[in-house]
């Protein structure tokens, strides 16, 4: 059961506004979902590990090389939606 | 009007190559088929100038008889969560309505390379969220073989430019069975590669562990031309790998003698409607009759792939779409209080419902007190979907099943009952929790005319083999 006290929580925790309506709706979605979600406790998963990813591969190298890029500097800047001075982006202030 | 547009990738190549079409007339009658195909809503994006003017580039050069690339001519669509420069890359979202890459995603810098033309960006559900294109902010792809009905999702677009002949094919990506689904909905084919085998470079992530980038064709023999060109190693994937095959196309007209084809009783089963078993399995009947040997396959863990998908996806989801703040790019929201206001507000109003709903599961599972019973507990029940699949591959060469219980649904039928969508991605999604390469192609028809599609799901790297099999079904 995924309350709506639950759901304005998460809310919160992920940055995101949400209205009165999306946080009855989640309430009732997210509790059917949940309750779905069940099942997995008939499964027996002691001592088994976690599968955070599934071709193997581990401990990937590159070689430390320059490699020419198809966006330059100048095309980045001239396609920001934000405005642009000093060659810089300028963005909201955040602090 | 001549039927240029409905042409496949190798009449295209042969066409250009030998100058019994110019790509000009090529992009011209596809994009004026486009014009009057627009009530699909197949595109966000139509680059039409851009299209053209490549396309008079490579006439020139192959007047001239200067060397062009393998895919000179072809039309690509591409999906709108893959980045081409200098056209907007939307996600099918408000949050990217406006921003426009100033980069390749490396799946298009090699198509590039090989003179492919990007005609246009297709729709998708918004972040790729979705199994209907509902969620785009841009409206629903219908489908061609019945417009009240969706085209699959998530990459619909894509999967309806190809069905429609407004491309030559598509790129689309497949987490659940976004490319899968929408083929098998519209009649055509579609590969989703192995984990790894085509750079993620580029492409807007969504659940990074599950997250593939593959295509739609109008034959099998185009599937394995356009994967040659895309698969392989990237330096800007650490996660990509090498391919296993220099020509994919070397799997074509081998038949399928001695294959061991899998039948996994579970994707047979209950809820999958009868119309669309009896169709799938007469296909395999046939594959018998050309020598090869059905294997019964039991795979049990099944019924739990699609709660563990929706754990873990929204879980690595709610984490990749943190980016997006609307600080630097994407939704600026016009009236805020201070900083904290501005990351709810732009967030709030800047994604839709869906992308809402698994943020908050995805913040949920990964959150303290949460995370043991539902994430930890996901990832390990994951490897032993995986373990049943690498045993049942002991017994057989590849597996067919179906792609979705049932064909097309119609539009707004599930769009109100989330757990009803997903139930849609229930036997593409355990395919996709390993890794395997499944190959999307047309099976029949239902009774009222609606395209049924069977998946030929192979071992990891195993896309030869998928290639082989359905290159049989398709003669």
């Amino acid at each position: 059961m995924i309350d709506e006290k639950d759901v304005l929580h998460m809310g919160k925790l992920a940055r995101i506004e949400l209205t009165g309506d999306e946080v009855r709706k989640f309430s009732k979605d997210l509790s059917a979902v949940f309750e779905y979600m069940e099942v997995l406790n008939e499964v027996n998963t002691d001592d088994l590990p976690e599968i955070s990813q599934v071709n193997g591969l581990s401990s990937v190298f590159e070689e430390d090389v320059v490699v020419a890029s198809d966006c330059l500097p100048a095309e980045l800047l001239s396609q920001s939606q934000n405005p642009v001075e000093l060659n810089q982006i300028k963005v909201s202030k955040v602090v | 009007m001549s039927d240029l547009h409905k042409l496949g990738l190798k009449e295209v190549l042969d066409g250009v190559k030998n100058k019994t079409f110019s790509c000009e007339e090529l992009v011209r009658e596809t994009l004026s088929v486009c014009e009057e195909k627009s009530e699909l809503n197949s595109f966000i994006v139509l680059d039409k100038e851009g299209a053209l003017n490549k396309a008079k580039e490579l006439d020139r050069k192959i007047a001239q008889e200067e060397a062009v690339g393998a895919l000179a001519g072809a039309l690509v669509g591409v999906k709108d969560i893959i980045c081409v420069k200098g056209l907007k890359n939307t996600c099918a979202s408000k949050m990217l309505e406006n921003f426009v890459p100033p980069y390749n995603a490396t799946v298009v810098s090699r198509l590039l390379s090989e003179d492919a033309i990007v005609i246009g960006k297709t729709n998708t559900d918004e972040f790729a969220c979705g199994g209907s294109t509902e969620t785009s902010f841009f409206g629903v792809t219908k489908n061609p073989y019945d417009l009240e009905r969706v085209a699959g999702g998530s990459s619909g677009g894509s999967a309806v430019a190809v069905s429609a002949d407004l491309c030559t094919f598509a790129l689309g990506t497949d987490t659940g069975g976004s490319i899968r689904q929408p083929a098998s909905f519209c009649n055509v084919y579609g590969l989703k590669p192995s984990y790894g085998l085509v750079s993620r470079s580029g492409v807007v992530s969504m659940a990074s562990s599950w997250d593939t980038i593959g295509h739609f064709a109008k034959s099998v023999e185009d599937l394995a031309t356009v994967l040659n060109i895309i698969a392989g190693k990237d330096r800007k994937d650490s996660t990509s790998v090498e391919k296993t095959s220099d020509d994919y196309r070397e799997f074509l007209g081998r038949g399928v003698s001695g294959v061991k084809i899998g039948v996994p009783e579970e994707y047979f089963a209950e809820g999958v409607e009868a119309e669309t078993s009896e169709i799938v399995k007469g296909r395999i009947l046939e594959l018998e009759k050309q020598g090869a040997e059905i294997v019964p396959i039991s795979l049990s863990m099944t019924k739990y792939a699609l709660s563990v998908y929706y754990i873990s996806m929204p879980a690595e989801l709610s984490a990749n779409l943190e980016r997006f703040d609307g600080v630097r790019y994407g939704h600026k929201p016009k009236e805020y209080s201070d900083i904290v206001d501005y990351y709810f507000k732009a967030r709030g109003e800047g994604f839709g419902a869906e992308i809402k709903r698994r943020i908050i599961t995805g913040t949920y599972v990964l959150s303290a007190g949460y995370y043991d019973a539902y994430y930890k507990k996901a990832q390990k029940v994951r490897g032993l979907i995986i373990e049943d699949f690498k045993k049942a591959f002991e017994k057989c060469d590849v597996l067919i099943a179906p792609v979705s219980p049932f064909p097309a649904f119609k539009i707004g039928e599930k769009a109100d009952n989330p757990l009803g969508m997903y139930m849609a991605d229930i036997l593409t999604i355990p395919v996709s929790a390993g890794g395997f390469p499944s190959l999307a192609c047309p099976a029949g028809f239902s009774k009222d005319g609606l395209p049924i599609g069977l998946q030929i799901i192979g071992p990891y790297l195993g896309e030869g083999k998928c290639i082989r099999v359905a290159d049989a079904i398709s003669i």
